[in-house]
Protein backbone atom coordinates (compact mmCIF):
# COMPACT_ATOMS: atom_id res chain seq x y z
CA UNK A 1 0.00 0.00 0.00
CA UNK A 2 1.31 3.44 -0.93
CA UNK A 3 1.98 5.77 2.01
CA UNK A 4 0.01 9.00 1.72
CA UNK A 5 0.94 12.58 2.60
CA UNK A 6 -0.81 15.94 2.77
CA UNK A 7 1.07 18.40 0.59
CA UNK A 8 -1.35 21.32 0.57
CA UNK A 9 -3.98 22.88 2.82
CA UNK A 10 -6.58 25.60 2.34
CA UNK A 11 -9.51 27.02 4.29
CA UNK A 12 -12.01 29.84 4.21
CA UNK A 13 -13.02 31.64 7.37
CA UNK A 14 -15.91 30.03 9.26
CA UNK A 15 -19.00 32.18 9.64
CA UNK A 16 -21.84 33.69 7.62
CA UNK A 17 -20.76 33.90 3.98
CA UNK A 18 -23.82 35.59 2.55
CA UNK A 19 -21.89 36.91 -0.45
CA UNK A 20 -20.90 33.52 -1.87
CA UNK A 21 -22.74 30.36 -2.80
CA UNK A 22 -21.69 26.84 -1.90
CA UNK A 23 -19.89 26.37 -5.24
CA UNK A 24 -17.75 29.48 -4.78
CA UNK A 25 -17.05 28.74 -1.14
CA UNK A 26 -15.89 25.24 -2.06
CA UNK A 27 -13.80 26.46 -4.98
CA UNK A 28 -12.02 29.00 -2.75
CA UNK A 29 -10.75 26.27 -0.44
CA UNK A 30 -9.86 23.94 -3.33
CA UNK A 31 -7.82 26.64 -5.07
CA UNK A 32 -6.10 27.66 -1.82
CA UNK A 33 -5.06 24.04 -1.15
CA UNK A 34 -3.85 23.50 -4.73
CA UNK A 35 -1.89 26.75 -4.54
CA UNK A 36 -0.32 25.69 -1.23
CA UNK A 37 0.74 22.39 -2.82
CA UNK A 38 1.89 23.94 -6.08
CA UNK A 39 -0.42 21.62 -8.01
CA UNK A 40 -2.47 22.76 -11.01
CA UNK A 41 -4.56 19.78 -11.95
CA UNK A 42 -5.21 16.90 -9.53
CA UNK A 43 -6.55 13.54 -10.71
CA UNK A 44 -9.71 13.73 -8.62
CA UNK A 45 -11.82 15.87 -6.30
CA UNK A 46 -13.64 14.28 -3.37
CA UNK A 47 -16.15 16.46 -1.56
CA UNK A 48 -17.49 15.94 1.94
CA UNK A 49 -20.89 17.56 2.42
CA UNK A 50 -24.04 16.69 4.33
CA UNK A 51 -26.78 19.13 3.41
CA UNK A 52 -26.39 20.63 -0.06
CA UNK A 53 -29.57 18.79 -1.08
CA UNK A 54 -31.98 20.09 1.58
CA UNK A 55 -30.32 23.50 2.09
CA UNK A 56 -29.16 24.51 -1.39
CA UNK A 57 -31.26 22.18 -3.60
CA UNK A 58 -27.96 21.14 -5.14
CA UNK A 59 -26.60 17.68 -5.79
CA UNK A 60 -23.84 16.64 -8.19
CA UNK A 61 -22.00 18.99 -5.88
CA UNK A 62 -18.51 17.63 -6.53
CA UNK A 63 -18.94 17.91 -10.29
CA UNK A 64 -20.16 21.49 -9.91
CA UNK A 65 -17.29 22.52 -7.64
CA UNK A 66 -14.75 20.80 -9.89
CA UNK A 67 -16.03 22.90 -12.78
CA UNK A 68 -16.06 26.10 -10.70
CA UNK A 69 -12.48 25.39 -9.61
CA UNK A 70 -11.29 25.13 -13.20
CA UNK A 71 -11.09 21.35 -13.01
CA UNK A 72 -13.89 20.38 -15.39
CA UNK A 73 -13.40 16.83 -16.61
CA UNK A 74 -11.66 15.26 -13.61
CA UNK A 75 -13.11 12.50 -11.44
CA UNK A 76 -15.37 14.06 -8.83
CA UNK A 77 -17.80 12.68 -6.28
CA UNK A 78 -19.38 13.51 -2.96
CA UNK A 79 -19.10 11.50 0.26
CA UNK A 80 -21.74 11.66 2.97
CA UNK A 81 -21.67 10.52 6.58
CA UNK A 82 -23.73 13.26 8.27
CA UNK A 83 -21.46 15.49 10.40
CA UNK A 84 -18.54 13.22 9.52
CA UNK A 85 -18.87 13.80 5.77
CA UNK A 86 -15.57 15.73 5.67
CA UNK A 87 -13.56 12.86 7.09
CA UNK A 88 -15.49 10.45 4.84
CA UNK A 89 -14.20 12.37 1.81
CA UNK A 90 -10.68 12.33 3.26
CA UNK A 91 -10.96 8.57 3.67
CA UNK A 92 -11.97 8.22 0.00
CA UNK A 93 -9.05 10.40 -1.06
CA UNK A 94 -6.69 8.43 1.16
CA UNK A 95 -7.88 5.14 -0.36
CA UNK A 96 -7.49 6.50 -3.87
CA UNK A 97 -3.82 7.42 -3.32
CA UNK A 98 -2.96 4.50 -1.01
CA UNK A 99 -4.27 2.04 -3.58
CA UNK A 100 -2.14 3.55 -6.30
CA UNK A 101 -5.19 4.43 -8.35
CA UNK A 102 -4.38 8.15 -8.34
CA UNK A 103 -1.20 10.19 -7.90
CA UNK A 104 -2.62 13.49 -6.62
CA UNK A 105 -6.13 14.17 -5.32
CA UNK A 106 -7.79 17.10 -3.62
CA UNK A 107 -10.28 16.59 -0.80
CA UNK A 108 -12.77 19.28 0.16
CA UNK A 109 -15.25 19.66 2.99
CA UNK A 110 -17.89 22.31 2.43
CA UNK A 111 -21.16 23.35 4.03
CA UNK A 112 -23.42 26.36 3.54
CA UNK A 113 -25.90 26.61 6.40
CA UNK A 114 -26.93 30.26 6.66
CA UNK A 115 -28.81 30.77 3.39
CA UNK A 116 -32.17 29.72 4.78
CA UNK A 117 -34.17 31.52 7.43
CA UNK A 118 -34.78 30.43 10.96
CA UNK A 119 -34.17 26.90 12.06
CA UNK A 120 -34.05 25.19 8.65
CA UNK A 121 -30.43 24.16 9.04
CA UNK A 122 -30.93 22.94 12.60
CA UNK A 123 -33.94 20.92 11.51
CA UNK A 124 -32.03 19.46 8.56
CA UNK A 125 -29.36 18.19 10.97
CA UNK A 126 -31.99 15.78 12.25
CA UNK A 127 -31.54 13.95 8.92
CA UNK A 128 -28.54 12.38 10.67
CA UNK A 129 -30.85 10.52 13.06
CA UNK A 130 -33.21 7.57 12.50
CA UNK A 131 -36.12 9.15 10.62
CA UNK A 132 -38.72 6.47 11.42
CA UNK A 133 -37.91 5.85 15.08
CA UNK A 134 -36.29 9.05 16.40
CA UNK A 135 -37.28 12.04 14.28
CA UNK A 136 -40.95 11.09 14.02
CA UNK A 137 -41.28 11.61 17.77
CA UNK A 138 -40.32 15.27 17.54
CA UNK A 139 -36.83 14.58 18.79
CA UNK A 140 -34.26 17.19 17.77
CA UNK A 141 -30.56 16.61 17.30
CA UNK A 142 -29.88 18.70 20.39
CA UNK A 143 -32.38 16.75 22.49
CA UNK A 144 -30.69 13.46 21.56
CA UNK A 145 -27.42 14.83 22.89
CA UNK A 146 -29.22 16.29 25.90
CA UNK A 147 -30.56 12.84 26.81
CA UNK A 148 -27.04 11.47 26.59
CA UNK A 149 -25.67 14.27 28.78
CA UNK A 150 -28.40 13.92 31.39
CA UNK A 151 -27.82 10.16 31.67
CA UNK A 152 -24.05 10.72 31.94
CA UNK A 153 -24.50 13.28 34.74
CA UNK A 154 -26.81 10.91 36.61
CA UNK A 155 -24.84 7.72 36.12
CA UNK A 156 -21.43 9.18 36.99
CA UNK A 157 -22.68 11.86 39.38
CA UNK A 158 -20.98 14.60 37.36
CA UNK A 159 -22.35 18.12 37.83
CA UNK A 160 -23.04 20.28 34.78
CA UNK A 161 -20.29 22.77 35.75
CA UNK A 162 -17.74 19.99 35.23
CA UNK A 163 -18.13 20.44 31.46
CA UNK A 164 -17.09 24.13 31.59
CA UNK A 165 -13.47 23.36 30.78
CA UNK A 166 -14.33 22.30 27.22
CA UNK A 167 -15.89 25.53 25.91
CA UNK A 168 -13.49 27.66 27.98
CA UNK A 169 -10.53 25.96 26.25
CA UNK A 170 -12.13 26.10 22.79
CA UNK A 171 -12.95 29.80 23.02
CA UNK A 172 -9.51 30.64 24.42
CA UNK A 173 -7.85 28.92 21.45
CA UNK A 174 -10.18 30.43 18.83
CA UNK A 175 -9.10 33.95 19.85
CA UNK A 176 -5.83 33.36 17.97
CA UNK A 177 -7.32 31.53 14.98
CA UNK A 178 -8.07 34.17 12.32
CA UNK A 179 -10.39 31.74 10.48
CA UNK A 180 -12.50 30.97 13.56
CA UNK A 181 -16.11 32.08 13.95
CA UNK A 182 -15.67 33.46 17.49
CA UNK A 183 -12.75 35.46 18.83
CA UNK A 184 -13.89 36.01 22.36
CA UNK A 185 -12.67 34.11 25.40
CA UNK A 186 -15.24 32.97 27.94
CA UNK A 187 -14.97 32.16 31.64
CA UNK A 188 -16.43 29.38 33.76
CA UNK A 189 -18.96 31.94 34.99
CA UNK A 190 -20.06 32.66 31.39
CA UNK A 191 -20.67 28.94 30.97
CA UNK A 192 -22.54 28.44 34.23
CA UNK A 193 -24.82 31.44 33.56
CA UNK A 194 -25.55 30.65 29.90
CA UNK A 195 -29.05 30.27 28.50
CA UNK A 196 -30.44 26.74 28.49
CA UNK A 197 -31.07 25.32 24.97
CA UNK A 198 -32.30 21.82 25.80
CA UNK A 199 -31.74 21.06 29.45
CA UNK A 200 -29.01 20.15 30.45
CA UNK A 201 -27.40 21.48 27.24
CA UNK A 202 -26.81 25.22 27.36
CA UNK A 203 -25.61 27.69 24.75
CA UNK A 204 -21.94 26.94 25.43
CA UNK A 205 -22.34 23.15 25.41
CA UNK A 206 -23.34 23.31 21.77
CA UNK A 207 -21.30 24.15 18.66
CA UNK A 208 -22.68 26.80 16.28
CA UNK A 209 -23.68 26.01 12.71
CA UNK A 210 -21.90 28.08 10.06
CA UNK A 211 -20.66 28.29 6.49
CA UNK A 212 -17.17 27.10 5.70
CA UNK A 213 -14.88 25.15 3.40
CA UNK A 214 -11.52 23.48 3.97
CA UNK A 215 -9.41 21.34 1.66
CA UNK A 216 -6.24 19.27 1.51
CA UNK A 217 -4.14 17.92 -1.36
CA UNK A 218 -2.88 14.34 -1.05
CA UNK A 219 -0.11 12.50 -2.88
CA UNK A 220 2.20 9.54 -2.38
CA UNK A 221 4.51 10.14 0.61
CA UNK A 222 7.62 9.27 -1.36
CA UNK A 223 6.92 12.09 -3.82
CA UNK A 224 5.82 14.57 -1.16
CA UNK A 225 9.26 15.77 -0.11
CA UNK A 226 10.15 16.68 -3.69
CA UNK A 227 7.05 18.84 -3.94
CA UNK A 228 6.78 20.71 -0.62
CA UNK A 229 9.05 21.48 2.35
CA UNK A 230 6.69 20.24 5.12
CA UNK A 231 4.56 17.31 4.02
CA UNK A 232 2.36 15.72 6.69
CA UNK A 233 1.99 11.96 6.49
CA UNK A 234 -1.35 10.26 7.08
CA UNK A 235 -0.14 7.53 9.41
CA UNK A 236 -3.60 6.05 9.92
CA UNK A 237 -7.06 6.32 8.42
CA UNK A 238 -9.93 4.38 9.94
CA UNK A 239 -13.68 4.34 10.23
CA UNK A 240 -16.12 2.35 12.33
CA UNK A 241 -19.88 2.38 12.65
CA UNK A 242 -22.49 1.84 15.33
CA UNK A 243 -26.29 1.92 15.23
CA UNK A 244 -27.68 5.21 13.93
CA UNK A 245 -30.31 5.38 16.68
CA UNK A 246 -29.19 5.91 20.27
CA UNK A 247 -31.90 3.51 21.44
CA UNK A 248 -30.41 0.65 19.43
CA UNK A 249 -27.25 0.65 21.56
CA UNK A 250 -26.77 -1.60 24.54
CA UNK A 251 -24.93 1.15 26.42
CA UNK A 252 -25.50 4.63 24.93
CA UNK A 253 -22.76 6.15 27.13
CA UNK A 254 -20.10 4.12 25.33
CA UNK A 255 -19.34 5.42 21.84
CA UNK A 256 -18.40 2.10 20.26
CA UNK A 257 -17.71 3.56 16.80
CA UNK A 258 -15.33 6.11 18.31
CA UNK A 259 -13.59 3.40 20.32
CA UNK A 260 -13.25 1.04 17.38
CA UNK A 261 -12.03 3.67 14.93
CA UNK A 262 -9.49 5.01 17.45
CA UNK A 263 -8.13 1.54 18.25
CA UNK A 264 -7.82 0.69 14.55
CA UNK A 265 -5.98 3.96 13.97
CA UNK A 266 -3.55 3.35 16.84
CA UNK A 267 -2.80 -0.10 15.44
CA UNK A 268 -2.17 1.21 11.94
CA UNK A 269 0.09 4.04 13.14
CA UNK A 270 1.76 1.69 15.65
CA UNK A 271 1.39 4.21 18.45
CA UNK A 272 -0.96 4.68 21.42
CA UNK A 273 -2.91 7.54 22.95
CA UNK A 274 0.10 8.43 25.13
CA UNK A 275 2.02 9.36 21.96
CA UNK A 276 -0.58 11.79 20.60
CA UNK A 277 0.60 15.42 20.88
CA UNK A 278 -2.76 16.97 19.99
CA UNK A 279 -6.25 15.65 19.40
CA UNK A 280 -8.78 17.49 17.26
CA UNK A 281 -11.91 15.76 18.55
CA UNK A 282 -15.56 16.16 17.63
CA UNK A 283 -16.78 18.62 20.28
CA UNK A 284 -20.15 19.30 18.62
CA UNK A 285 -21.49 19.06 22.18
CA UNK A 286 -19.42 19.10 25.36
CA UNK A 287 -20.85 15.69 26.27
CA UNK A 288 -19.44 14.28 23.01
CA UNK A 289 -16.02 15.76 23.85
CA UNK A 290 -16.07 13.92 27.19
CA UNK A 291 -17.31 10.64 25.71
CA UNK A 292 -14.77 10.85 22.84
CA UNK A 293 -11.85 11.34 25.24
CA UNK A 294 -13.03 8.28 27.15
CA UNK A 295 -13.66 6.06 24.12
CA UNK A 296 -10.34 7.07 22.53
CA UNK A 297 -8.33 5.98 25.54
CA UNK A 298 -7.46 9.34 27.11
CA UNK A 299 -9.64 9.00 30.21
CA UNK A 300 -11.44 6.23 32.11
CA UNK A 301 -15.21 6.07 31.66
CA UNK A 302 -17.03 8.78 33.55
CA UNK A 303 -13.87 10.86 33.94
CA UNK A 304 -13.62 12.68 30.61
CA UNK A 305 -14.48 16.02 32.20
CA UNK A 306 -11.60 15.71 34.67
CA UNK A 307 -9.04 16.30 31.94
CA UNK A 308 -10.77 19.57 31.15
CA UNK A 309 -11.05 20.53 34.82
CA UNK A 310 -7.37 19.84 35.44
CA UNK A 311 -6.27 22.07 32.57
CA UNK A 312 -4.72 19.20 30.62
CA UNK A 313 -6.49 20.01 27.35
CA UNK A 314 -4.82 23.39 26.67
CA UNK A 315 -2.07 23.79 24.03
CA UNK A 316 0.57 23.16 26.71
CA UNK A 317 -1.36 20.41 28.52
CA UNK A 318 -1.01 16.65 28.35
CA UNK A 319 -3.83 16.15 25.81
CA UNK A 320 -4.31 19.39 23.84
CA UNK A 321 -7.72 19.39 22.13
CA UNK A 322 -9.58 21.89 19.94
CA UNK A 323 -6.27 23.71 19.51
CA UNK A 324 -7.67 26.20 16.98
CA UNK A 325 -11.09 26.50 18.63
CA UNK A 326 -12.66 23.16 17.84
CA UNK A 327 -16.22 22.78 16.63
CA UNK A 328 -17.40 24.91 19.54
CA UNK A 329 -15.52 28.13 18.75
CA UNK A 330 -14.00 27.71 15.28
CA UNK A 331 -17.55 26.83 14.27
CA UNK A 332 -19.20 23.68 12.89
CA UNK A 333 -20.04 23.83 9.18
CA UNK A 334 -20.96 20.17 9.46
CA UNK A 335 -19.67 18.56 6.26
CA UNK A 336 -16.59 20.80 6.29
CA UNK A 337 -15.61 20.16 9.91
CA UNK A 338 -13.60 17.00 9.26
CA UNK A 339 -11.37 18.91 6.84
CA UNK A 340 -10.96 21.91 9.17
CA UNK A 341 -9.70 19.49 11.80
CA UNK A 342 -7.12 18.09 9.38
CA UNK A 343 -6.03 21.51 8.10
CA UNK A 344 -5.55 22.70 11.70
CA UNK A 345 -3.66 19.56 12.69
CA UNK A 346 -1.41 20.04 9.64
CA UNK A 347 -0.75 23.65 10.70
CA UNK A 348 0.32 22.35 14.11
CA UNK A 349 2.63 19.71 12.59
CA UNK A 350 4.12 22.28 10.19
CA UNK A 351 4.77 24.58 13.16
CA UNK A 352 2.46 27.24 11.72
CA UNK A 353 -0.17 27.38 14.48
CA UNK A 354 0.97 30.75 15.87
CA UNK A 355 0.08 31.46 19.46
CA UNK A 356 -1.73 28.11 19.72
CA UNK A 357 1.31 26.12 18.67
CA UNK A 358 1.63 22.85 20.58
CA UNK A 359 5.36 22.55 21.39
CA UNK A 360 7.22 19.85 19.45
CA UNK A 361 4.03 18.51 17.86
CA UNK A 362 4.84 15.31 15.96
CA UNK A 363 1.69 13.16 16.14
CA UNK A 364 -1.78 14.66 15.69
CA UNK A 365 -5.09 12.81 15.77
CA UNK A 366 -8.33 14.03 14.18
CA UNK A 367 -11.71 12.48 14.84
CA UNK A 368 -14.93 13.30 13.03
CA UNK A 369 -18.21 11.83 14.29
CA UNK A 370 -21.46 11.46 12.35
CA UNK A 371 -24.79 11.71 14.16
CA UNK A 372 -24.67 10.85 17.84
CA UNK A 373 -21.77 8.46 17.34
CA UNK A 374 -23.21 6.45 14.44
CA UNK A 375 -20.10 6.83 12.30
CA UNK A 376 -16.62 7.75 13.51
CA UNK A 377 -13.49 8.45 11.46
CA UNK A 378 -10.08 8.70 13.08
CA UNK A 379 -6.98 9.92 11.25
CA UNK A 380 -3.50 10.09 12.71
CA UNK A 381 -1.06 12.53 11.13
CA UNK A 382 2.71 12.57 11.47
CA UNK A 383 4.66 15.78 10.99
CA UNK B 1 -48.31 13.79 1.57
CA UNK B 2 -46.42 10.62 2.36
CA UNK B 3 -48.81 7.78 3.08
CA UNK B 4 -46.87 4.57 2.64
CA UNK B 5 -44.01 5.33 5.08
CA UNK B 6 -46.51 5.66 7.93
CA UNK B 7 -48.83 2.86 6.81
CA UNK B 8 -46.11 0.23 6.64
CA UNK B 9 -44.98 0.74 10.24
CA UNK B 10 -48.50 0.73 11.71
CA UNK B 11 -48.00 -2.44 13.76
CA UNK B 12 -44.99 -1.07 15.59
CA UNK B 13 -46.46 2.42 15.93
CA UNK B 14 -49.89 1.39 17.20
CA UNK B 15 -49.26 -1.95 18.91
CA UNK B 16 -45.61 -1.58 19.89
CA UNK B 17 -45.05 -4.79 17.99
CA UNK B 18 -41.45 -5.88 17.73
CA UNK B 19 -39.80 -9.25 17.45
CA UNK B 20 -38.14 -11.89 19.55
CA UNK B 21 -35.06 -13.57 18.14
CA UNK B 22 -35.72 -17.31 18.07
CA UNK B 23 -32.01 -17.95 18.14
CA UNK B 24 -30.76 -15.91 21.11
CA UNK B 25 -34.06 -14.92 22.73
CA UNK B 26 -33.37 -11.21 22.56
CA UNK B 27 -36.38 -8.91 22.26
CA UNK B 28 -36.11 -6.43 19.41
CA UNK B 29 -37.79 -3.09 18.92
CA UNK B 30 -38.15 -1.84 16.26
CA UNK B 31 -38.47 -5.11 14.31
CA UNK B 32 -35.73 -5.90 11.83
CA UNK B 33 -34.85 -8.85 9.66
CA UNK B 34 -31.51 -9.68 11.24
CA UNK B 35 -30.88 -9.88 15.00
CA UNK B 36 -28.18 -7.29 15.81
CA UNK B 37 -26.95 -9.50 18.64
CA UNK B 38 -26.51 -12.96 17.10
CA UNK B 39 -26.88 -11.98 13.41
CA UNK B 40 -29.43 -14.74 12.74
CA UNK B 41 -32.74 -14.09 10.94
CA UNK B 42 -35.32 -12.51 13.24
CA UNK B 43 -38.95 -12.80 12.21
CA UNK B 44 -41.04 -13.91 15.19
CA UNK B 45 -43.45 -11.07 16.07
CA UNK B 46 -43.55 -10.01 19.71
CA UNK B 47 -46.07 -7.59 21.21
CA UNK B 48 -44.34 -5.53 23.88
CA UNK B 49 -46.19 -4.92 27.14
CA UNK B 50 -45.64 -1.18 26.88
CA UNK B 51 -44.25 -1.02 30.42
CA UNK B 52 -40.91 0.53 31.10
CA UNK B 53 -38.89 3.12 32.98
CA UNK B 54 -37.26 6.35 31.89
CA UNK B 55 -33.57 5.94 30.98
CA UNK B 56 -33.13 9.62 30.10
CA UNK B 57 -35.14 12.58 28.81
CA UNK B 58 -35.03 16.13 27.47
CA UNK B 59 -37.69 18.79 27.09
CA UNK B 60 -38.02 20.37 23.63
CA UNK B 61 -38.91 24.07 23.58
CA UNK B 62 -37.99 24.73 19.94
CA UNK B 63 -39.81 21.98 18.02
CA UNK B 64 -39.39 20.98 14.38
CA UNK B 65 -42.17 21.76 11.92
CA UNK B 66 -45.31 19.73 12.54
CA UNK B 67 -44.73 19.49 16.30
CA UNK B 68 -45.39 23.12 17.35
CA UNK B 69 -48.73 22.39 18.94
CA UNK B 70 -47.23 19.90 21.39
CA UNK B 71 -44.38 22.15 22.60
CA UNK B 72 -42.98 22.23 25.13
CA UNK B 73 -42.86 18.46 25.21
CA UNK B 74 -40.51 15.96 26.76
CA UNK B 75 -38.84 13.25 24.71
CA UNK B 76 -37.41 10.23 26.46
CA UNK B 77 -35.45 7.06 26.05
CA UNK B 78 -37.64 4.45 27.71
CA UNK B 79 -36.16 1.15 28.87
CA UNK B 80 -38.89 -1.38 28.11
CA UNK B 81 -39.49 -4.14 30.67
CA UNK B 82 -38.42 -6.71 28.07
CA UNK B 83 -35.06 -5.04 27.43
CA UNK B 84 -34.90 -2.63 24.49
CA UNK B 85 -34.70 1.14 24.67
CA UNK B 86 -37.27 3.11 22.69
CA UNK B 87 -37.37 6.80 21.80
CA UNK B 88 -40.76 8.45 22.36
CA UNK B 89 -42.53 11.52 23.65
CA UNK B 90 -43.94 11.60 27.14
CA UNK B 91 -47.54 12.71 27.56
CA UNK B 92 -49.94 13.54 30.38
CA UNK B 93 -47.08 14.72 32.57
CA UNK B 94 -45.58 18.03 33.69
CA UNK B 95 -41.96 18.21 32.44
CA UNK B 96 -40.93 19.22 35.97
CA UNK B 97 -42.15 15.87 37.33
CA UNK B 98 -40.11 13.72 34.96
CA UNK B 99 -37.07 11.92 36.39
CA UNK B 100 -34.77 9.07 35.42
CA UNK B 101 -36.24 5.77 36.65
CA UNK B 102 -39.88 6.92 36.50
CA UNK B 103 -42.18 3.98 35.60
CA UNK B 104 -44.13 4.69 32.40
CA UNK B 105 -46.61 2.92 30.15
CA UNK B 106 -47.36 3.14 26.45
CA UNK B 107 -50.42 4.98 25.17
CA UNK B 108 -51.54 5.86 21.63
CA UNK B 109 -51.60 9.55 20.73
CA UNK B 110 -51.32 11.82 17.69
CA UNK B 111 -47.61 12.18 16.88
CA UNK B 112 -47.94 14.96 14.31
CA UNK B 113 -50.38 16.53 11.91
CA UNK B 114 -49.44 17.22 8.34
CA UNK B 115 -51.25 20.50 7.70
CA UNK B 116 -54.97 21.41 7.51
CA UNK B 117 -55.85 18.76 4.96
CA UNK B 118 -53.07 16.34 5.78
CA UNK B 119 -53.00 13.20 7.80
CA UNK B 120 -52.91 12.92 11.56
CA UNK B 121 -50.22 10.40 12.36
CA UNK B 122 -50.81 8.27 15.42
CA UNK B 123 -48.30 6.29 17.38
CA UNK B 124 -46.92 5.45 20.78
CA UNK B 125 -46.15 7.88 23.54
CA UNK B 126 -45.52 7.09 27.19
CA UNK B 127 -47.13 8.43 30.35
CA UNK B 128 -46.42 7.85 34.05
CA UNK B 129 -48.05 4.61 35.21
CA UNK B 130 -51.58 5.47 36.31
CA UNK B 131 -51.67 3.47 39.56
CA UNK B 132 -48.65 5.40 40.71
CA UNK B 133 -50.36 8.68 39.91
CA UNK B 134 -53.39 7.54 41.91
CA UNK B 135 -51.21 6.62 44.87
CA UNK B 136 -49.50 10.03 44.83
CA UNK B 137 -52.67 12.09 44.63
Amino acid sequence: MTRVSIIGIGQTSVGEHWDVSIRDLGAQAVLAALHDAGIERPDALYVGNMLSGPLASQEQLATLIADWSGLRGIEALKAEAACASGAAALRVGYMAVASGLHDVVVVLGVEKMTDLDGDEATIALMNAADAEYEAIHGTTFISLNAMLMRRYMEEYQVPHEAFAGFPVNSHANAVYNPQAMFHQAITRETFVGARMIADPINLFDSAPIADGAAAVVLCAAERARELVPHPVRIAASSVATDSVALHDRHDPLFLAAVYNSAMKAYRQAEIGPQDIDLFELHDAFSIIAALSLEASGFAPRGQGTRLAADGEIGPHGRVPIATMGGLKARGHPVGATGLYQVVEAALQLRGEAGKNQVPDAHWAMTQNVGGVGGTAFTHILEG
Amino acid sequence: MRLAPHWRVRAQRLQLRGEVCECCGRHLFPPRDVCPSCHQPANEPFPFSGEGTIYSYSTVYEPPRGYEQYAPYTVALVRLKEGPLVTAQLTDVDPADVRIGLPVEMVTRALREEGEEGMIIYGYKFRPVLEQQAAVH
